[in-house]
């Protein structure tokens, strides 16, 4: 079965040690965690963990299920790209002196479509929210010049279709 | 208003009392129906004994005499009741002793709560004094856990614990308690937990699955039935046997559905998997629908996935919707408790008879008996085999006792040739193979079965590797019987290095303390067979004994156990020889 992107959404209790017993789940199989975020989500109370990974749909699917099996986690999804609509961020500390000895610096920043967070007298601050690949296309343009430091978010999506969480949760609770 | 406030303050007065964290977990199992625990205390855990100690009226404590006995004793006592088995330990050391019986119970669905003594809350992290985190240790091998810091969480979380133990697919919780939490005082009141919002034990049955299902074994020629703990931990023995009768349906069983149908049932075909039967396993490639109930599909079981059942159809009956297509595809899946979702496809199947088929489990039987059951049973060559002495344990015990076994080859022959009567009988440990499970397993099985026979089977290796709760069996006078199929090797991988390594037996020979001595050092009524003309007379003196009983028996040192499903190997290609 061929591999490809999967992200995998997880609704669940907001718990401590939760993070440990999932990511686990991917450890047992030996699946890296390429992307990881936590965060909350439209429910109250309700914590979401988006996940992504590369492998086949058949592994992903079984990591679905044996996350779903967990006390805590109410439910979980997985997504192809197509699915969903997702975002990264990154931020690029850069020295300041070369936005003016580099002219081409400022071209990236226009095409690339970031923002400038902050500048001082010795370094400024680059934000970018988009796809992996305009990120990374944006870091190999920088690269050049010396990038002082560098990180990038993990993965955060909406998925096209409906999330019908509330009618589960109501589902559980009346059960 | 006033009378109402009154009121209200004696109605609190009644229910909630002043006490302890300590004390209230004392209250807590109580509550929960436990009346005997295993354990080991340990500074951590200390202000908890304290209380078992004023409490030893109403609730037992055995002390083993090592935290994995605690645990597998535990797991005995909750596989021959069905009820959740409780063991205690303290922090560091004692905590990480449990870990393989935790593990066990796991991967072989056994209720289970564990609680630990951890550092006080101040110093966690800190890598104070038999400080580990036995949390984040037990995650991969807890249905659930949970670090108790305030003296506060205690009720609500013991009653998660017990509820998420036993219900769905039940397992072992650890809770782990911090020593300020278990000194603190709280205004205790217990109240059982019904229902976890994010956790849904049991799945909703379909109706239409269930159609589905009683459609593919109405129009079966030759349908065949696989059955797993799932019956028992579901209580649906009674309907597994009423389906294989009104369907006239042969059934085998995993090694851990062993016991959930007599033994003796003519379509009770036997077992499947790498020591299985031969007719169960060959025709597995046969049949034309294949309905499972409460397994898994384990490697043990199915051999190679590519070529196990191809030809069938298959139904999968199962509480857990993760195992639902994880190592086979399946046709149809029923999800929900065996219980419920069997009596909802009983009236739906036709009555039925598959003579032909029958016949063909009949013919693969008569190969069997001819080339390795009858020389196992009733050897003509001088040395003892496993086989016999099980076979003598059957008569001495009426085919009723609760046989306990460890893990290697006496495990797979008292499974193959041990009968049972009654359900919840069969106490071994299949998922994990953990040696060293049989002897305090027996204990706690023996423990929460009084009125039964327990025989523990166990190899002189795994014998040796809990030996130390003969201090137990002594203390209290359970009375266990030991049976000990010496064959002065690690049996079972010297089996493979002959077939497999070329008889190049790496690290399987032992050399053997004198086991009746050790067992006489406890106390315990002991006796070596070296010859078959004993056996029968010692197998019958050690069921009459009314005390516990150690039976030393020097089996051939170099058997072998057959049939056999070679690793990779596919259940059509078992190897009888």
């Amino acid at each position: 079965m061929e591999k490809q992107w999967y992200t995998i959404s997880v609704y669940s209790e907001n718990n401590v040690g939760l993070l440990n017993r999932i990511s686990g789940i991917f450890l047992k199989r030996h699946i890296n965690i390429e992307g990881l975020n936590v965060s909350k989500s439209e429910i109250e109370n309700v914590s979401k963990f988006t996940i992504v990974i590369y492998t086949t749909e058949d592994w992903t699917r079984k990591i679905v299920q044996q996350i779903e099996k967990q006390v805590e986690v109410i439910k979980a999804f997985y997504h192809t790209d197509d699915d969903i609509i997702y975002q990264e961020s990154a931020l690029f500390k850069i020295a300041s002196h070369l936005l003016f000895d580099e002219r081409q610096i400022q071209n990236i920043i226009k095409e690339s479509n970031s923002q400038i967070v902050t500048v001082s007298r010795e370094f400024f601050v680059l934000s970018k929210t988009g796809r992996r690949h305009e990120i990374d296309e944006m870091h190999d343009a920088l690269e050049p010049y010396g990038i002082m430091q560098f990180v990038r978010s993990g993965r955060i999506a909406v998925t096209k279709a409906a999330m019908p969480i509330s009618e589960i949760l109501k589902e559980f609770q009346e059960n | 208003m006033e009378t109402l406030k009154a009121e209200k303050k004696e109605k609190k007065q009644e229910t909630t009392m002043r006490i302890t964290g300590a004390e209230a977990i004392i209250h807590c199992l109580l509550a929960e129906g436990v009346d005997l625990i295993y354990g080991y205390p340990g500074g951590a855990i200390m202000p908890v004994y304290d209380e078992l100690y004023k409490f030893q009226d109403k609730l037992t404590h055995i002390l083993t005499r090592h935290e994995q006995g605690a645990a597998h004793a535990a797991q005995g006592y909750a596989r021959v009741t069905g009820r959740v088995g409780v063991a205690m330990a303290t922090s560091g050391p004692g905590a990480t002793n449990l870990v393989t019986g935790i593990a066990d119970a796991q991967i072989d669905s056994t209720p289970m709560v564990c609680i630990t003594g951890q550092v006080t809350r101040s110093l966690l992290g800190s890598d104070a004094f038999q400080e580990t985190d036995i949390v984040g240790i037990s995650t991969p091998v807890t249905k659930w856990n949970y670090q108790i810091t305030r003296v506060e969480e205690i009720p609500e979380i013991m009653a998660k614990a017990f509820y998420i133990a036993k219900s769905g697919r039940p397992g072992p919780v650890l809770v782990d308690i911090t020593k300020n939490a278990q000194f603190d005082e709280l205004d205790f009141k217990y109240e059982k937990c019904t229902g976890v919002r994010s956790y849904k034990p049991v799945p909703e049955p379909d109706a239409s699955a269930i159609e589905k299902a009683a459609e593919l074994i109405n129009n079966a020629k030759r349908p065949y039935i696989i059955f797993g703990q799932g019956v028992i931990l579901g209580e649906a023995e009674s309907e597994l046997k009423a389906l294989v009768e009104k369907g006239g349906i042969p059934a085998a069983w995993t090694i851990l559905g062993l016991s959930a149908m007599e033994t003796d049932h003519p379509l009770n075909m036997g077992m499947v998997g790498m020591h299985g039967n031969y007719g169960p396993n060959v025709l597995t490639n046969e049949c034309d629908v294949l309905i499972a109930i409460g397994m898994r599909f384990d490697d043990r079981v199915t051999g190679n996935l590519a070529t196990y059942a191809k030809q069938a159809k298959i139904i999968h009956f199962e509480i857990d919707p993760a195992e639902v297509n994880k190592n086979v595809r399946v046709d149809v899946a029923v999800l929900g408790n065996a219980k419920e979702t069997l009596g909802m496809l009983l009236p739906l199947i036709n009555k039925n008879e598959h003579k032909e088929w029958l016949a063909e489990f009949e013919k693969k039987h008569k190969i069997e008996f001819e080339t390795v059951i009858e020389k196992d049973i009733y050897p003509t060559k001088e040395g003892l085999t496993m086989g016999e002495v099980m076979e003598q344990i059957n008569i001495a015990s009426g085919d009723n006792a609760v046989i306990v076994s460890d893990v290697g080859q006496h495990q797979m022959i008292a499974c193959r040739y041990a009968k049972f009567k009654e359900t919840k009988s069969n106490i071994t440990s299949g998922g994990l193979g953990t040696m060293g499970f049989g002897l305090p397993a027996a204990i706690g099985a023996k423990m929460g079965a009084m009125d039964r026979e327990v025989v523990a089977i166990i190899g002189d290796g795994g014998y040796q590797m809990t030996i130390q709760e003969l201090g137990v069996i002594f203390q209290h006078n359970v009375p266990v019987k030991i049976v000990v199929l010496n064959n002065d090797h690690l049996g079972m991988v010297r089996q493979w290095q002959e077939l497999f390594f070329e008889s190049r037996y790496a690290s399987t020979v032992m050399t053997n303390p004198d086991f009746v001595k050790i067992a006489e050092g406890y106390h315990i009524k002991a006796r070596r067979v070296v010859q078959r003309s004993e056996l029968k007379d010692a197998v019958e003196e050690m069921i009459a004994s009314k005390d516990p009983y150690f039976l030393e028996v020097k089996v051939e040192k170099e058997d072998n156990v057959f049939p056999m499903i070679p690793t990779g190997a596919s259940v059509a290609d078992i190897r009888l020889k």
